[in-house]
């Protein structure tokens, strides 16, 4: 933990995420307008009323920044979450039992990790034609959990070839509880890191699906606001504001995940880190 | 097949019990390598049978690609065997035993590792380690827990045990955690114990202190033991019994003074005059031959494994391996010279 | 008379930082006379492999001397230049190294490791490096097939006498030995130490043995000195120190090898762990441990070296009435 601390890459991204969690969760306070009203004057340039302007639909677009940054980061890390515990079955589970159940589960893997992700995406998206946030995140587990399962199987293995899990065999403990008891908890970093990246592949992946516009593009979310920006040609009308700013959102987002998933890595294996 | 060694090979004073604490027959074990097309067998075990008496310190020797690490796992079960029977106070382990049934299996024999830094979870305090098969084998009733640990750990020579309790591995020496790992395998009560290693990465000096734990414990907790090295001074030292392992197969077996003062398999010999012997070899100018190499166990020959190094290899040992002849009372050797 | 290697008062340090330097080792005095076998015995942490690299001229940040004289030949090896010490490293002085197997490059055939080496040390010529590769097979007794075969291919055992045949291809005169045995069955062991000795005999090249396996040490080395804590506590012939070790350390350390044929009798391991090199106890670095400590002497005060017999010389209290080591 205190290594975590000391890491600037760690405190970084960490600092980056909680400044986004805090404007998710304070939002109603932060945010001057609801970010759907739009009796506000269309395309109007940065002023001290709309400090970012307004949209060509006649939304603030500060509000919006605002606003969108929620349902970016709850896709971002519940899909994250969901994909960590598809892993650890399909992974860690399945490394450590072995024999058939392994056989089952890496087939079922790599059926997974076979399949083209972005058409499956973009064929079950529009399939679903549902807009909610929960189809979105179902989605993008489904298509994102089969490459970092396998990281976890091989890293599995390794651990139950270890002295102490065949000793935890020995002092007559059940499968379960050694996969929970030893192996999960020596692959910490592995596993958190691995559900940073998949945070970061659900932030990137979702801002994709709304700006192509396949996805709640009637929802306030930085992706959509990409859509919005590029339908209604903001740079060709000078609005870089809108076109610049959500963009810049997610790349701070993505990087502070992917800043995370660095430092987590380093902290787990000493060998990693810089001195 | 032998029955428990008789009264030559258990020390004087233990009591005769018909049930040998430990008796392997026909213990073989094979593994295959490689991928389509370029399948090799490894024969790690080949047809061993061996008993342990109540009581005893059986000293396995054998250099790399013996069987003996094998022999351990597989008695332990952490390996299957491929065919051959292992039976445990008498009892029978089946050949695909149910969870139920591997659990007494464990609850009776115990594994001590070699080592000492890789078989405790770094993760994991000595109290979690320790009071695991307590739980597991349902050892004791919750609340007589605490006490049990504080004397597991007195009785392995961690004290005071409710220091040594609250540690985690990296706060203990080699030596502390090698206890430790005497400490689990103890928790289980078993009544025979497989120490593989359990002291060649330990310090020199911090060796002699565990051997002799093991051979208190032997004592106090009337523990059957096999202790697996390479060392011949090691075994020699703890052992009633030693059995000499050469690629897969038992090729000598006796007490301890007999096979090492007196052996009578030609790689039993081999490795005698090659192992450090300051009292014998000093100021003698030893000429040492060792020839061929070590055995390939995916290329076992036919017959005896040890012939194409043998000195006084015949054209019978390639032939067919040889079965086994007394050299003496309870010294048994599988070579044709006898 | 300048031997081979001779080691005056030499402190070595370990830190990365000027102001937190932990010593490795200290005032160890050491010589090695031309064609002779020193052995250095010692647990882990006493400082041999240190020792070792420091006199071999490879120690490296953040270790680091602190003082005292390393001569090869009469030459200060410390005065050199570090192009200097290059040309000597195994054309006069060669390091065989724990774990040496794992050294050899896995991607490269051990021929070109030998030219490798060779053409670091000016020699070119193909033919010659050849001609030297399978003279030095021949010494080792490898089969020359395995000049072109890669390291993995070849055994533990094999892979040592490769390196070794390395390590003497250029005539050196006084070769580093680090636990060069430790990882090898037994038998494979003996007949290693056979074929060092043999070349020895036909090299005529000094030794100097770093393991941790007193009882092989007794049986292969000359004079043997024990190492424990950074010092070396008792330094005498392999006979003297066979026959009437002086230190308690040493005599524990004998004990800990039980003689292989002779009948079961109980002996006594030894308590405690090495101290902490950062955290030295005063007096003798033994004292917690030692079975004959003198209270209020051996607890305060650093025991000197003293002569326990002729060349036979151990740094301990229960010593102190003979005469004082003076060098």
């Amino acid at each position: 933990m205190k290594a975590f601390l000391h890491n600037r890459r760690a405190m970084a991204g960490a600092s980056i995420l909680a400044f986004f969690a805090l404007v998710a969760i304070f939002a109603p306070l932060l945010s001057p307008d609801n970010p759907s009203d739009i009796n506000y004057g269309l395309m109007l340039g940065p002023s001290s009323r709309h400090l970012l302007g307004t949209t060509p639909g006649g939304q603030d677009i500060l509000s919006q920044l605002i606003y969108g940054a929620r349902p970016t980061l709850v896709v971002g890390l519940l899909t994250g979450a969901i994909i960590a515990v598809i892993q650890l079955v399909m992974g860690v589970f399945s490394g450590y039992a072995g024999g058939a159940i392994d056989a089952v589960l890496s087939t079922i893997t790599n059926v997974f990790l076979v399949l083209p992700g972005l058409p499956l995406l973009i064929v079950i998206k529009g399939y679903t034609s549902s807009d909610s946030l929960t189809t979105v995140v179902v989605v993008l587990s489904v298509t994102g959990w089969a490459w970092g399962a396998r990281v976890l199987r091989s890293q599995a293995i390794s651990l139950r070839d270890r002295p102490f899990t065949e000793a935890a065999r020995m002092s007559g403990e059940r499968r379960w509880r050694i996969v929970m008891a030893h192996i999960v908890p020596n692959m910490f970093g592995v596993l958190a890191a691995n559900f940073f990246g998949a945070a970061l592949y659900a932030v990137l992946t979702f801002a994709f699906l709304q700006f192509m516009g396949l996805a709640n593009i009637n929802e306030v979310a930085w992706g959509s606001m990409l859509y919005w920006a590029q339908n209604d040609s903001a740079q060709m009308l000078g609005q870089w504001v809108f076109l610049l700013l959500p963009g810049l959102c997610i790349l701070l987002l993505g990087t502070a995940f992917g800043l995370l998933n660095f430092a987590v890595d380093e902290v787990a294996d000493p060998r990693l880190r810089r001195n | 097949m032998f029955s428990a060694a008789g009264t030559a090979g258990a020390p004087p004073g233990m009591a005769q019990n018909p049930a040998p604490a430990l008796e392997v027959t026909g213990l073989t074990k094979t593994y295959s390598v490689g991928m389509l097309g370029r399948v090799k067998i490894v024969r790690a075990l080949t047809n061993v049978d061996l008993a342990v008496a109540r009581g005893e310190v059986l000293g396995l020797v054998g250099e790399s690609g013996s069987g003996k690490t094998t022999f351990a796992r597989t008695v332990a079960y952490l390996e299957r065997p491929t065919s051959g029977q292992v039976l445990v106070d008498g009892r029978p382990l089946p050949p695909r035993p149910g969870q139920e049934v591997l659990r007494q299996h464990r609850s009776r024999v115990q594994m001590i590792f070699q080592d000492p830094y890789t078989s405790l979870d770094p993760l994991h305090k000595v109290r979690y380690t320790v009071s695991r098969p307590l739980r597991t084998f349902g050892i004791v009733a919750k609340k007589a827990e605490q006490g049990t640990l504080e004397r597991i750990l007195a009785q392995v020579g961690l004290v005071p045990p409710g220091d040594f309790l609250r540690r985690y591995p990296y706060q203990l020496s080699g030596g502390q955690r090698q206890r430790v790992g005497v400490a689990r395998a103890l928790a289980a009560r078993p009544s025979l114990l497989l120490a593989d290693e359990p002291t060649s990465m330990l310090d020199v000096s911090i060796r002699l202190s565990i051997m002799n734990l093991l051979l208190d414990l032997r004592e106090s907790e009337s523990l059957s033991l096999v202790f697996v090295t390479h060392d011949l001074a090691g075994a020699s030292y703890m052992s009633d019994r030693i059995a000499i392992m050469y690629a897969g197969h038992l090729v000598e077996l006796g007490p301890t003074e007999k096979v090492m003062g007196e052996p009578r398999h030609p790689y039993t010999q081999l490795l005698r005059r090659a192992a450090p012997d300051p009292a014998t070899n000093f100021g003698r100018d030893t000429r040492f031959e060792a020839r061929g190499d070590p055995p390939d166990l995916t290329d076992l020959p036919q017959g005896c494994p040890f012939a194409p190094r043998c000195p006084q290899a015949r054209s019978e040992c390639r032939a067919e391996l040889p079965g086994w002849r007394q050299a003496g009372p309870d010294h048994n050797v599988r070579c044709v010279l006898y | 008379m300048a031997g081979l290697l001779e080691i005056r008062g030499l402190h070595i340090g370990y830190g990365w930082d000027e102001r937190s330097i932990t010593t490795i080792v200290r005032g160890v005095d050491l010589t090695v006379a031309e064609g002779q076998v020193v052995g250095v015995a010692g647990e882990s942490g006493c400082g041999k492999t240190t020792l070792a690299l420091a006199a071999a001229g490879l120690l490296e940040p953040p270790g680091r001397i602190l003082s005292g004289k390393i001569a090869y030949q009469g030459t200060d090896l410390l005065a050199l230049s570090p192009e200097q010490l290059r040309s000597l490293h195994l054309s006069q002085i060669s390091m065989v190294f724990q774990a040496s197997m794992n050294v050899l490059n896995p991607v490269a055939r051990i021929r070109r490791q030998f030219s490798d080496a060779m053409k670091a040390h000016g020699i070119s010529s193909e033919d010659q490096i050849t001609a030297r590769a399978k003279e030095m097979f021949e010494r080792v007794r490898l089969p020359l097939r395995f000049l072109d075969a890669y390291p993995h291919q070849l055994s533990g055992g094999m892979r040592q006498r490769a390196v070794i045949a390395l390590s003497l291809c250029l005539g050196p005169k006084l070769l580093f030995l680090d636990e060069p045995t430790t990882a090898l069955d037994v038998v494979v062991q003996r007949s290693i130490i056979q074929m060092l000795n043999e070349l020895r005999h036909e090299l005529g090249f000094g030794v100097v043995f770093i393991t941790h396996d007193l009882s092989l040490l007794v049986e292969v080395a000359d004079r043997i000195a024990i190492m424990y804590a950074g010092s070396i506590v008792e330094e005498a012939s392999a006979q003297q120190l066979y026959q009437g070790p002086a230190h308690p350390y040493t005599a524990a350390l004998m004990n800990a090898f039980p003689p292989v044929g002779a009948a079961h009798r109980r002996l006594e391991g030894l308590a405690g762990q090495p101290p902490d090199l950062r955290q030295l106890p005063p007096g003798c670095p033994f004292a917690p441990r030692c079975p004959k400590l003198i209270e209020g002497t051996c607890d305060r005060v650093v025991p000197l070296d003293r002569w326990a017999q002729e060349a036979h010389r151990v740094a301990c209290h229960l010593y102190d009435e003979k005469e004082a080591n003076v060098v």
